[in-house]
């Protein structure tokens, strides 16, 4: 018999008691996972965003456009490495509901900058001699069973009318942090229609990213550039991209700060469960302690004993709402509208920090347990009917 | 002249409930010789279970010496004498005090985790405890499966696997029919006899004070005879 067997035993001695403790502290932690991803998938945009690009876009406000004309000029800045360029062109794909990016993109460029986009080579060879083929995300692809050769009809909206596009090229994102649901096409294929069809805004393009060899040098950068185009009919607003990402959450801010304190609260309501569950069962295990200390067992083994104790049943909860938590996101998914968050997934440091919360929940809810099974005297201990 | 095992020597305790000091022992001196069965009697309240607790190092006199094969207890911090009393004590309680979600066995091994015994020799020790009082066969009974009698002797076994010099005893016969009590008395009467061990035993019954060697009754805190 090892102390550790009593350890285990003790856990479960209140099976009710225990069962219901595992499962309060399971639901909790699969709660505050769950927020947390949600919140990460918020701020996955910010998350993605590399140091060392540059977002120029217009200084009063992102839907105004800039002149296609400015790209040289930034080009020549030193420290600018390359530039590209995008237009968002939304449209409506099926129904309005269907929600993804649709970008029209310098295809010469826009690739070489954004390199976590990962498309084949022999599909990029394809996109780019045909002047209507698009790339997508290959969670688009899957969405809505496209494949190579498939046309994408859309009814424009941004650009009025109606586009078709063929899909020349599915991409996969490098990592988890890349949205797999971007379509990209030639932005030459709509200047072309736009000069016949909107003359007015021929040479308009959305936003320029500028990516520059030293992340340190961002912020001169980004003045030298909103200096150069000071005072014109279209002045530029540059940044770096994680600025640009952050600006659209601004407006989300107070919603994902109320989310992300919850979540922590959700940690303090698992130390109260778990707290609540040690404190009753040292209690009514005072005589078993004064037992065993008058046995000759010391300080130590009973903190094993009690933080152990405390410690296992938060852990157990812990792992079993880590565990339901996976099935929870992908269901919460699935319940969302498509594409409201193109980036969905358990970032391994929520896994972390349930684990650590796990830890230091069993640790805290065994002081005051321990604390009074520890100063308690023998004698008292021997004379407590619990 | 060879020492007397233990030596309590003018032990004074009180406890302090609220500002008010309340006497329980007073110049309490007293020679037990190693081997010795004796029993402490007299009403409740007379101090009869301090005096145990204290001689058996779970409690502090607050003033006074208890010299125990040599060593003054009274002067050993708590760690040392949680390893004193590990070394030196077995503990038989009125309630058996056996851990509900161990076996017998299991309950009996407890104190021997404290020891440098190794696994496969502390469920030697442990089985051969449960043997000495009977209970071999009933070494992977819960306690709930025991009557009070076997818990009491599972709870004698656990007190004499590490192979205590003292065994304190306080009522143990207190909870047990006059049949079962008979078994514990004849039990601890054997382990005087032949293991030569020096049990203390605190009872109101009179019956269980005749089978000690000797008696010394307390009354208001004081040693009579």
């Amino acid at each position: 018999m090892e102390l550790v067997r009593l350890l285990f035993r003790n856990v479960l001695r209140h099976k009710l008691r225990g069962i219901l403790t595992i499962v309060g502290v399971g639901v909790a932690v699969m709660a505050f996972a769950l927020l947390q991803t949600v919140v990460s998938a918020w701020y996955a945009g910010v998350e993605a965003s590399a140091a060392n690009r540059l977002i120029s876009r217009h200084a009063v406000s992102f839907v105004f456009p800039l002149p296609l004309a400015y790209r040289d000029r930034i080009a020549q800045i030193p420290g600018v490495n390359k530039v590209t360029f995008a237009s968002w062109f939304s449209g409506v794909y099926i129904d309005k509901n269907q929600f993804f990016a649709r970008l029209a993109v310098d295809s010469d460029t826009f690739f070489d900058v954004y390199s976590e986009f990962l498309v084949p080579p022999e599909q990029f060879e394809v996109f780019k001699r045909e002047r209507n083929a698009a790339i997508i995300g290959s969670d688009i692809a899957q969405r809505y069973n496209l494949k190579l050769g498939d046309i994408m009809p859309i009814e424009g909206d941004v650009f009025p009318g109606q586009w078709e596009f063929v899909v020349r090229g599915i991409y996969e994102p490098r990592d988890q942090t890349t949205d797999p649901t971007t379509m990209m096409f030639h932005y030459k294929y709509l200047e072309e229609r736009v000069r016949q069809e909107m003359p007015q805004r021929a040479g308009d393009i959305g936003w320029y990213i500028v990516r520059i060899d030293d992340p340190d040098n961002s912020a001169a950068i980004s003045q030298e550039i909103d200096k150069l185009f000071a005072n014109s009919r279209a002045e530029t607003k540059t940044e770096t991209e994680r600025a640009f990402q952050q600006s659209f959450l601004s407006a989300a801010s107070a919603v994902i700060t109320a989310m992300n304190v919850m979540s922590f609260v959700i940690i303090g309501i698992i130390l109260l469960v778990v707290g609540n569950t040690m404190i009753m069962s040292a209690r009514e295990r005072t005589h078993e302690f004064a037992v065993l200390k008058a046995l000759g067992f010391t300080g130590g083994q009973l903190f094993f004993l009690i933080a152990g104790e405390s410690i296992l049943l938060s852990l157990f909860g812990s792992a079993l709402g880590l565990g339901v938590t996976f099935p929870a996101v992908a269901g919460f998914e699935t319940a969302l509208p498509k594409g409201w968050f193109p980036v969905f997934y358990i970032k391994p440091e929520t896994v972390a920090i349930g684990c650590a919360a796990g830890l230091l929940v069993g640790v805290l809810a065994a002081i005051i347990p321990l604390r009074r099974v520890l100063t308690t005297r023998i004698v008292e201990g021997l004379r407590h009917v619990g | 002249m060879v020492a007397p095992f233990i030596q309590v020597q003018e032990i004074y305790k009180s406890y302090q409930r609220d500002s008010l000091e309340i006497p329980v022992l007073r110049n309490i001196n007293l020679e037990i010789a190693e081997g010795e069965f004796i029993a402490f009697m007299g009403p409740s309240g007379s101090g009869k279970t301090t005096l145990l607790n204290l001689i058996a190092g779970i409690d502090k006199p607050t003033s006074g010496k208890i010299l125990i094969a040599g060593t003054d207890v009274t002067e050993l911090n708590e760690s040392e004498l949680a390893v004193w009393r590990s070394r030196n004590v077995g503990f038989i309680f009125q309630f058996y005090n056996l851990i509900p979600v161990l076996t017998a066995l299991e309950n009996v091994e407890l104190p021997l985790i404290l020891t440098p015994l190794s696994k496969k020799e502390r469920r030697a020790h442990a089985e051969m405890a449960l043997a000495v009082v009977g209970l071999a066969e009933r070494m992977h009974h819960y306690p709930r499966q025991l009557s009070g009698g076997q818990e009491q002797r599972v709870a004698i076994a656990r007190a004499i696997a590490t192979d205590p010099a003292i065994l304190v005893a306080d009522e143990p016969t207190g909870d047990l029919d006059k049949a079962s009590a008979e078994e514990v008395l004849e039990l601890m009467d054997r382990l005087n006899r032949e293991l030569n061990k020096t049990i203390l035993m605190v009872t109101h019954d009179p019956r269980a004070a005749e089978r000690a060697r000797s008696t010394r009754n307390l009354d208001k805190g004081e040693l009579n005879n």
